[in-house]
């Protein structure tokens, strides 16, 4: 047993570990505010104020801590997309969620067990030697697998020889894995709380003022701030959160769903998908197989379920696993998810030169967390936008400078 | 062991004594009747451990008796987590408990129990991740990946069958109670066609378990069965989608049920107290022993504590008094509103009465053996091996919820309640809050009547009935955290009355919060016994109201349901074209094409298919060969506009393309990117034809017809790709074939030029012919209704045999493009491919003002290309190891990648097709392309086709 549940356990009364403080009155004034109580808005506030000495930060959220994508999504991180800057970026993130734990003193549970994508016609094979031609250049561990190591790495899957759907072989990303989505918020605001930074829940941003280029300030249904700064990281929000700071984004949201089964003992230990299937399966720490896959096929900003999706989801993971027909589902949900054309973020700058974006995430926002909050972190200290950002930046739709991520997202996360 | 035993008639409605059926528990005998399940027939037999709890491996044995606590998940043969309280006993079962060391009745993991103490809420966040990095993964995970989990997965066991059926009404009842039977009589009783859905296996609800209910019972029977109306029992209800589509699990089949109209009278849910071990096996629902004795003649215990909230707990004492089971006491806690004559009617009895009663605790090892309680008589314990807990119920809230329904708390009644409800959406009985047997049946009454009225039809108008039980009903408090512990607010979590409190403290104060770091409410039962206590204990130590508070929002599924019922029969969509069956007989490979089945080549079981397949490209450049071409995508785009609207569709001109002519189509997205081709033939002024590739023409088909909606020109649009079959004839003497087939089609170079078409029949086969092909050959490409494809298809054979005419497959074919230089849309281009990046500007009218993608093609023309198709050759040796996806580089850097490669027979060399940059995509230039095996090779860059660059071959 280790020994800060022994030193616990021999403590008479329950000493309140404090992660999350209680919500403060509102202040007049910050250097920074960040609209967006989710992993994104944390991370950022966490590097804020512990790398660059940024304390007064104001974490707006309008709900629940980290309540929205961050507590919606199914938890997958990985490298092996397909355009350098991608993999660059992504790599990085996969790293850092190899010392949360430790940086921030709180167990994720980042389970690098591996993620095999399955390729059931020559098209994904040639899309995945694509991936693993890329990934090598760049340096991630990612490679084109045949059938027979498919088989090894996932000994009970159904390999449908001779059928619609025989797997022909795979993509072995041995980097990619999973952690606990709500322990990467909840160790980021944690500490980022420990260092002075304000987690204002249920605040909810009503209007944007600004003066020229500049945001002036931000009216909240409790009051009204100043800020120096203000980055927008609102998820599944994005979309009206700019509309109120006076400037359109080239984002559709479309509704992703997810369902998870009662926990069962292990006997999936890799995260496996299927593009074709639009299936992916994972089996959590607690036993509980996740299933995603697609998003709805039309544009909706809502998080209400719907049965034919539950019905296509559990016809691909039968496909994958005819003997899981008895296991049963307990409960499915859903995420508003901010897509852009390419399938890839917009970081950086915004028409107004003091506020700063973080969005378009879509389904693929978790993963890029800690990356995705050192790096804005870094731009909003230093007001430079760094090399690792740069090509996700929003004028790149004007100049059709875009990251063909498509392929590499879809059905995967 | 607990006393337990059968009663005499007439208890035990659902049982037959008459047979027996014996059946297995972790390894030792039971026997049981028909109409037990399983949980009653091992109480019955004493048998009340079934289960272990999550963390502390604590003995629970059933609460409920309905289905809705974990504590009854038990594995029966390769299924796991079954709900043994529901599960119909059957001969040779084999059931065992789950996530046990040993067994249930002696687990060896209890020790955990002890440790308890280490294991404070969230425990897992403080720990674990040390000392290494990888000690996560590599040593705690695993141990608690171990741990966790309930049932076994058996990676062997078989299929099993279900099937999924559609169903339509006009009004759906869930809940066959007594309100909703009154409810679908009354409805059907107006002419609406009614369907009425009940969990339990017979209807009647609490009429069947509860005191005094036969009389109303067959006569509510009777009426339903007048009624006409259809009864699904056994059957659940298991979540609300918008526009009341409703799904129905009844066994293995799935009822897809959509109505006008519904009407829940889902009842509610018994709520546990919460006192320090009050989850050990013995402490059982008011209706849970009711339904124990009446359904299945079981004598819970010998001597019983009734704890009466409420009515509930009054019947379940006269109950158990007339089970002959002894009463030690009956508590009325300090909060109730029992009316003196419900007092009377137990003392009248001769029971013992304790008023202003609390219970502090519980006691007992693996089975109840004492409960503790504190009144103004004091502090006493009472020795008993049952104790019914009558704490009151929550309504059956959750369908209601789905549909967008608000929860509410009446702090005067101590409940939650339901409002807003959406339209076309009514609730009956309990879980409106009445409990008055006659305004029970009356709100089910009114609810009919009122669905059937929105329906158009005539139904009276009736006013409901005073509902004075109703103010005996109410919850009760959670008291404040047991100094010991173990005072369960979460059985299925193993959570405790100081674990919420303790989440609380730690910062998570919104209850979502609360839900996520403390898991409460996650496991099997999805709260339906945690979340007003959990609700109560935030409220308190929050300083809010448990209305404010609420419960975490409910979703579907209402209950855990299988996978397999939501699949359905798995059968997998497939499409044949009318030659499969031919293609098969002469030894081809198939290969599957979306849900197309396509001959790859005819190799047969040749020991070199790749020799065979060069053989099938000689054919071609040689001779004459033919490819089933079925699956392409066909579209009857016809009327008035039908030209205009291709116009605006595809970048070629077709509002002046002639009559009688066949043109390239391409097609962009809105971002300038191509992503499907085909041609159109205009048949007629307002006729045209187009085919669109295998994979894109259901895409295709879809985006025109919205575009059609939104343009609202003079257009139909048809997917006409099944009916018709068709065929691409092609090689020098291709033409030779048709002569000599004969028909009313002249087939010679000056009669039918190249891309041109021509309708009417060959061979006696109706036909459509257009003048294309992707071999670079002289082609024809045969289209012919479904019905004649096969006859043509082997007509074809037999006039082509005297040149030596055979059919050849998909992997010729593409190497036949490629020697030509065609592309493939989907293969050699991605999401960001234009038409000048492939060198198509010719493509593209310059005279049209518009054109899918158009204004996004203008805008990327003005940066320039970053890359460009281009076409590469390579000596065989040299080309070996480059693969389709082999990276161009650029002083080190991919620029792009390798989109086709084969080694061409005709020509003797290894062709391709690669993104390259601009300046290197050009004739002459030379491209490095990283081969499979990591080398570098330098290509030759080509400029035109590599075979027959001016078309002199396919143009005669």
């Amino acid at each position: 047993m280790p020994f800060a549940l022994l030193r616990y356990g021999l403590r008479r009364a329950h000493r309140p570990f404090d992660d999350i403080p209680p919500t403060p009155p509102l202040r007049q004034s910050y250097d920074v505010a960040i609209i967006g109580g989710g992993g994104h808005g944390l991370a950022a506030a966490y590097y804020l104020s512990h790398h660059h000495g940024i304390r007064s930060v104001a974490v707006l959220e309008k709900g629940y801590l980290a309540g929205g994508n961050t507590a919606r999504n199914t938890t997958t991180i990985r490298s092996n997309y397909l355009t350098q800057a991608s993999i660059r970026f992504y790599r990085e993130a996969v790293s850092l969620f190899g010392t949360m734990s430790q940086d921030l003193g709180f167990n994720v549970m980042f389970s690098q067990r591996g993620q095999l994508t399955l390729a059931h016609s020559e098209a994904t094979m040639r899309s995945f030697h694509l991936r693993a031609e890329m990934g090598k250049h760049a340096g991630t561990g990612v490679e084109v697998v045949d059938a027979r190591t498919v088989r090894e790495l996932c000994p009970h899957l159904n390999m449908d020889e001779g059928g619609q759907h025989e797997v022909l072989g795979g993509l072995w990303h041995k980097d990619g894995g999973t952690a606990r989505h709500d322990a990467v918020a909840w160790g980021y605001a944690k500490r980022a709380a420990e260092k002075g930074v304000e987690i204002h829940q249920r605040t909810t941003v009503t209007a944007i003022r600004s003066q020229g280029d500049r945001v002036t300030e931000i009216v909240t249904d409790r009051g009204t701030i100043r800020a120096g700064q203000v980055l927008q990281a609102a998820g599944g929000l994005n979309g009206q959160i700019a509309e109120l700071a006076g400037f359109p984004l080239p984002i559709r949201c479309f509704p992703l769903q997810a369902m998870v089964t009662q926990p069962l003992k292990p006997f999936l230990h890799t995260l496996v998908s299927s593009a074709n299937l639009h299936t992916y399966l994972v089996q959590s720490s607690r036993g509980e197989i996740v299933i995603g896959g697609g998003s709805d096929p039309y544009q909706l900003a809502s998080t209400r379920s719907t049965f034919d999706q539950k019905e296509a989801l559990a016809q691909g993971a039968l496909h994958l696993f005819p003997f899981l027909h008895n296991v049963r589902l307990l409960r499915q949900w859903a995420g508003i998810t901010d897509m852009t054309p390419d399938y890839s973020p917009i970081m950086g700058a915004s028409p107004l030169a003091n506020y700063w974006l973080d969005a378009g995430w879509g389904t693929w926002g978790f993963k890029a967390t800690p990356v995705a909050g050192k790096y804005m972190a870094e731009t909003i200290a230093t007001g430079r936008v760094p090399d690792i950002i740069a090509p996700f930046a929003l004028d790149r739709f004007d100049r059709f400078a875009l990251l063909n991520e498509m392929g590499a997202t879809a059905a995967s996360h | 062991m607990p006393d337990t035993q059968r009663l005499p008639a007439p208890w035990g409605s659902r049982i037959d004594r008459a047979r027996q059926l014996d059946f297995r528990f972790d390894g030792r005998s039971f026997s049981g009747h028909p109409g037990d399940t399983v949980a009653s027939a091992l109480v019955a037999q004493g048998r009340w451990v079934l289960s272990r709890s999550f963390k502390y491996h604590r003995p629970r044995g059933p609460m409920t008796f309905a289905g809705t606590d974990a504590n009854t998940l038990v594995q029966i043969g390769p299924e796991p987590n079954v709900r043994a309280d529901l599960r119909a006993l059957e001969p040779g079962m084999e059931v065992s408990a789950q996530n046990t060391s040993h067994s249930a009745e002696r687990d060896l993991n209890s020790l955990l129990g002890l440790f308890g103490r280490f294991m404070p809420v969230g425990f897992y966040y403080r720990s674990f991740f040390g000392p290494g990095k990888n000690s996560w993964l590599k040593l705690w995970e695993p141990i608690i990946r171990k741990s966790a989990g309930l049932g076994q997965i058996d990676p062997g066991q078989p299929p099993a069958s279900y099937a999924r059926r559609n169903l339509a009404c006009d009004v759906l009842v869930v809940g066959a109670g007594p309100a909703g039977m009154a409810a679908a009589t009354s409805a059907a009783a107006a002419g609406a066609e009614v369907v009425l859905v009940e969990a339990d296996p017979e209807t009647g609800g609490a009429l069947t378990y509860g005191r005094n209910g036969q009389q109303a019972l067959a006569q509510a029977r009777a009426a339903l069965e007048a009624s006409g109306v259809r009864v699904l029992t056994g059957a659940t209800c298991n979540g609300w989608y918008a526009d009341n589509f409703l799904p129905v699990l009844q066994g293995s089949t799935l009822w897809r049920l959509r109505a006008a109209q519904v009407i829940l009278a889902t009842g509610t849910q018994d709520q546990p107290l919460v006192f320090r071990n009050n989850d050990l096996p013995g402490i059982v629902t008011a209706s849970g022993v009711q339904r124990l004795m009446r359904h299945h003649a079981v004598r819970p215990g010998r001597r019983a504590v009734v704890v009466a909230g409420t009515p509930h707990g009054v019947d379940a004492a006269e109950d158990l008094a007339e089970a002959g089971v002894a009463i030690a006491a009956v508590l009325i806690p300090p909060e109730a509103s029992l009316p003196a004559e419900l007092r009377a009617r137990l003392t009248g009895r001769g029971l013992r009465v304790l008023t202003e009663a609390h219970v502090t605790e519980a006691r007992g090892k693996r089975h109840l053996s004492g409960l503790v309680a504190e009144s103004p008589e004091g502090r006493e314990t009472f020795e008993c091996d049952l104790a019914v807990i009558d704490a009151g119920a929550t309504p059956g809230y959750q369908l209601a919820l789905h549909a967008g329904a608000k929860l509410g708390f009446d702090d005067a009644r101590q409940s939650f309640t339901l409002s807003n409800l959406p339209e076309g959406l009514r609730l009956a009985g309990s879980v409106a809050g009445h409990h008055t047997p006659a305004s029970v049946v009356r709100s089910g009454e009114i609810a009919g009547a009122e669905a059937a009225r929105a329906l158009g039809h005539e139904a009276p108008a009736l006013s409901s009935l005073p509902d004075p039980e109703a103010a005996w009903h109410r919850t009760y408090p959670v008291p404040a955290a047991s100094k010991a512990g173990r005072d369960f607010v979460d059985f299925d979590e193993d959570l405790q009355v100081k674990d919420i409190a303790n989440a609380v403290a730690d910062g998570y104060r919104e209850l979502e919060l609360v839900k996520r770091y403390s898991t409460v409410g996650m496991g099997p039962s999805q709260g339906r016994h945690s979340a007003l206590a959990t609700a109560r204990i935030v409220a308190r130590e929050t300083g809010r109201q448990v209305g404010d508070i609420g419960i975490t929002t409910a979703r579907p599924p209402f209950g855990p349901e299988k996978l397999g019922l939501l699949a359905g029969p798995l059968r997998e969509p497939y499409r044949l074209t009318a030659m499969h069956d031919w293609h098969r007989k002469a030894g081809a490979a198939m290969v599957a094409a979306g849900n197309w089945w396509r001959p790859l080549h005819y190799a047969g079981k040749a020991a070199d298919p790749q020799a065979a397949i060069a053989d099938e490209v000689r054919l071609v450049r040689e001779g004459a060969g033919m490819l089933d071409v079925s699956t392409l995508g066909k579209l009857a785009v016809r009327g008035p506009d039908a030209g205009a609207f291709l116009d605006r569709i595809y970048t070629m001109a077709h509002a002046a393309q002639p009559v009688g002519r066949v043109r390239y189509c391409l097609m962009l997205n809105d971002m300038g990117s191509v992503i499907d081709d085909g041609v159109a033939w205009r048949m007629a002024g307002d006729d045209f034809y187009v085919t669109a590739t295998t994979g894109a023409v259901d895409r295709v088909f879809t985006e025109m017809s919205l575009l059609n909606t939104q343009w609202r020109m003079q257009v139909d649009i048809q997917n006409v790709t099944s009916a018709f079959a068709a065929i691409n004839l092609t090689g020098p003497k291709a033409r030779a074939v048709l002569e000599r087939l004969g028909g009313d089609i002249a087939v010679g170079a000056a009669d039918f030029g190249f891309l041109e078409g021509r309708s009417g029949s060959i061979g006696g086969h109706p036909v459509r012919i257009m003048r294309i092909g992707f071999s670079g050959e002289v082609s024809y490409e045969l289209h012919t209704p479904r019905s004649h494809g096969l006859a043509l298809w082997q007509a074809l054979l037999e006039a082509g045999a005297a040149v030596g005419l055979r059919p050849y497959g998909l992997e010729a074919s593409r190497i036949l493009r490629l020697e030509k230089g065609h592309i493939i849309i989907g293969q050699d281009t991605d999401a960001l491919t234009t038409p000048e990046e492939l060198d198509m500007g010719w493509a593209l009218s310059k005279k049209k003002p518009y054109f899918l993608g158009k204004p996004a093609l203008d805008k990327r023309r003005e940066i320039g290309l970053t890359r460009r198709l281009c076409r590469f050759v390579l000596p065989v040796e040299a080309g070996r190891a480059v693969g389709e996806s082999s990276l161009v580089l650029r002083q080190g850097q991919p620029v792009g990648f390798v989109t086709s490669v084969a080694r061409s027979p005709t020509l003797g060399q290894v062709i391709g097709l690669a993104y390259a940059h601009p300046e290197d995509a050009v004739a002459g230039g030379t491209i490095r392309l990283r081969d499979r095996k990591g080398v570098e090779r330098a290509a030759k860059v080509v400029a035109h086709a590599f075979y027959d660059p001016d078309n002199k071959r396919q143009e005669v």
